[in-house]
């Protein structure tokens, strides 16, 4: 029998449930629960005095346990833990009832029926309720270092604003030099200040930073720890240099769409890739030369690599999003060579989003023609004679077919995700569908990953223009800063734990953990599982693996998850 | 009135238990309800983490205490946890539909499907279609 004292309140939120349930009667229907010794209604549970009487009846009728059934968890778990914990009452002995979301906005038409469904829920809140504990936050000292992996503009950015705000920064480049592939470029848009300069600036600056190191043939090798506390591993050169860092930041770019041989003729000389084309700009003084003979015409094909047009096995399905105002800024650096030069784009579809409409204008107004080609009948490049002939079906002018003759073809590929997955197997984070690191959520929660303290920044997440991969590198920054700051950080304690009696150490579980957070130890005169609770993210991957029932996640216990299906089950048989 | 010609009142509601997932599928679960898209008020939800976080046995237990089917409101892939959640989920259906079918239960009782967190239409054509399927089938056994 429990000796839990609960507290229900069913919330009227306004109308928004209690038009559609009678919460009178389901608090006269869960009054007489095992353990509930306050039950009432209320007409906005969230509101102030409503907060106030029920951190007085905590305190006055001693509570252990509380019931809030109002809106979703989303919305107020985190308002009524606080006034749990206002109360003296520990937050992690609150259950909330999801009444309006799950309930009465969604049964609107059938207001007896939600009437019922509403005692089952509140029902099987409490009796969650009854087999919650006393939990506490584990709290974590930060180390005030940070390490950026990649070198590019993004991290070399990300660096900087990190020594800004007082946090010591290592930064880790794979290759020879730092500066990725900004370092590479010429004129970019809109200042038109070359690449190699911007970065040559970032580097002296950060030359003159006591706060920042930089290591270039350098790889994260290894990481252990948990966010405020990572232990990682670098290998530089021939050696290995172990560092204590706060918080990871990922900036390691992308690496560019090749064709596949053949793909609108690549691999015969003269059809180039975006990158190719824009080295032979930068390498230019005068009128475009190639390989000795003066360029004339270009003809660029747009989308190549993109949007599911590849003759690769497994094509990038999504738009590559720089490539179209990459192209357009191409096609005008290249008329200011050479002025009196033909160029042809073939598109699909033109992305020049927000301000970089302004270079489409600029190109069409330096005499770019513009050509659109439908995905089932892509353009046909050959060569003959030297020049090449390049055929397509119009669909500007309704399916006309058209040849033109040029002495380049530039194929305007996209960005891809980074080849090497080895960095993947030390950090262990997600990647979405495309390949690129997947951040939590692109509104509620950028540049964060599931494995808190990592974050991801620039191109490493998504094509994304230098512009771009700025902002979000200062955006991972003042997450970093921000947590790092503070001094220490809490988790939830909602972490899986081993019921050692039951464990005999099959190991079977280890596998299923995405964080490796399992670990075997010595319990007495046998071996067990262990939870290393730092790093677990409470999944619950690991529970049904477990043949013995050893495993469960605290607040979604197996007694507890059997309790809430009694409470709402049981009535219907 | 499939089930062998009761008044409405009897008419036998399927009971629906649906394992939700906290930070995904139980949003599209309340973005059905905030757009007001009616589906059988028979269905309830027991949020979790994860989806392959659900124990074959529990499935058993609701099937064998009170409910008629058993829904897995899986992830997907924008499951926070790991990637290949999908596939984990999907072995662990397998698993327990044979642990089903050892005790004599149909194993269309249970039926998963991923609900991303707006899958609010997609939620509730899968609860109104399930609900039908599982009414063909009639109630599920009581505890044994």
């Amino acid at each position: 029998m429990s000796a839990r004292r609960i507290g229900v309140y069913i919330c009227y939120c306004g109308g928004n449930i209690s038009d559609y349930v009678d919460c009178e009667k389901v608090r006269n229907a869960i009054a007489g629960e095992e353990g509930v010794v306050v039950a009432k209604t209320t007409m906005f549970a969230c509101s102030d005095a409503s907060q106030q009487e029920i951190i007085e009846d905590i305190q006055q009728q001693k509570l252990d346990g509380m019931v809030v059934a109002s809106c979703s968890p989303t919305l107020h778990l985190f308002t009524f833990r606080g006034v749990a914990n206002r109360a003296g009452l520990n937050p992690y002995l609150y259950v909330q009832v999801n009444l309006r979301e799950q309930c009465s906005w969604a049964h609107t038409d059938v207001p007896a029926q939600a009437t019922e469904k509403a005692v089952h829920l509140v029902r099987a809140g409490i009796a969650k309720a009854r087999l919650t504990e006393s939990l506490d936050k584990i709290r974590i000292d930060t180390v005030p270092r940070a390490l950026v992996v990649g070198g590019g503009i993004a991290g070399l950015r990300a660096a900087l604003a990190l020594s800004d705000l007082g946090i010591s920064v290592f930064v880790a480049e794979k290759s020879e030099k730092v500066g990725g592939w900004v370092a590479e470029m010429g004129r970019m848009y809109p200042h038109e200040r070359r690449g190699s300069d911007l970065i040559a600036k970032l580097v002296e600056e950060i030359g003159a930073r006591e706060n920042i190191k930089v290591f270039t043939h350098a790889e994260l090798t290894a990481k252990s720890g948990s966010v405020g506390d990572f232990s990682v591993q670098l290998s530089v050169a021939d050696q290995t240099i172990p560092l204590n860092v706060g918080t990871i930041v990922v900036t390691t770019g992308f690496g560019s769409y090749e064709p596949a041989p053949g793909e609108f003729g690549y691999g015969t000389e003269g059809v180039l890739t975006l990158p190719e084309f824009k080295r032979l700009l930068d390498e230019s003084k005068g009128p475009l030369v190639y390989r000795g003979k003066p360029v004339n015409s270009i003809v660029y094909v747009y989308c190549v690599g993109s949007r599911g047009s590849s003759k690769k096995e497994k094509p990038n399905t999504y738009c590559s999003r720089y490539c179209c105002n990459a192209a357009m800024h191409a096609s005008s650096v290249a008329h200011d060579l050479s002025p009196s030069l033909h160029q042809f784009h073939l598109f699909r579809d033109i992305r020049t989003y927000g301000k970089y409409e302004l270079l489409y204008e600029e190109a069409r107004s330096k005499g770019a023609v513009f050509l659109k080609f439908d995905e089932q009948q892509p353009p046909e490049v050959e060569k003959v004679d030297g020049h090449f002939r390049v055929q397509l079906k119009d669909q500007l002018t309704f399916g006309d077919e058209i040849q033109i003759e040029s002495d380049l073809v530039v194929l305007v590929t996209g960005m891809e995700a980074r080849a090497d997955k080895s960095l993947n197997d030390v950090l262990k984070l997600p990647l979405g569908l495309d390949n690129f690191f997947k951040e939590i959520h692109p509104k509620l929660r950028p540049v964060e990953t599931v494995i808190d303290g990592v974050f991801i920044a620039g191109a490493a997440q998504a094509p994304r223009n230098s512009a771009e991969s700025v902002a979000s590198a200062l955006a991972a920054t003042a997450k970093s800063a921000a947590l790092l700051k503070k001094g220490y950080v809490e988790l939830e304690p909602l972490v899986a734990v081993v019921d050692t009696e039951a464990c005999t150490w099959c190991s079977e579980c280890v596998c299923t953990c995405p964080y490796a957070a399992i670990e075997k130890v010595t319990a007495g005169s046998k071996e067990v599982a262990q939870i290393n609770s730092a790093l677990c993210k409470g999944c619950g991957c690991c529970v049904p693996a477990c043949p013995k029932g050893a495993l469960g996640v605290k607040g979604y216990t197996d007694r507890q998850i059997r309790a809430m299906i009694d409470a709402m089950g049981a009535s219907h048989e | 009135m499939e089930q062998g010609g009761g008044t409405a009142a009897q008419e036998f509601r399927p009971e629906i238990l649906v394992f939700s997932t906290a930070t995904i599928s139980d949003i599209g679960v309340d973005l059905a309800g905030s757009s007001h898209l009616h589906y059988p008020p028979t269905a309830v939800a027991i949020p979790l983490p994860c989806s392959s976080g659900v124990r074959p046995d529990w499935v058993l237990y609701a099937l064998t205490h009170g409910f008629d089917g058993v829904f897995i409101a899986a992830d997907g892939t924008d499951c926070p946890f790991v990637p290949d959640c999908t596939d984990r989920t999907a072995k662990l259906v397998g698993r327990t539909q044979d642990l089903l079918r050892e005790h004599g239960i149909p194993p269309q009782r249970l039926k998963m499907a991923a609900i991303c967190s707006v899958c609010a239409e997609s939620f509730q054509k899968h609860m109104k279609y399930f609900f039908e399927e599982i009414k063909k089938l009639g109630p599920s056994t009581k505890a044994g």
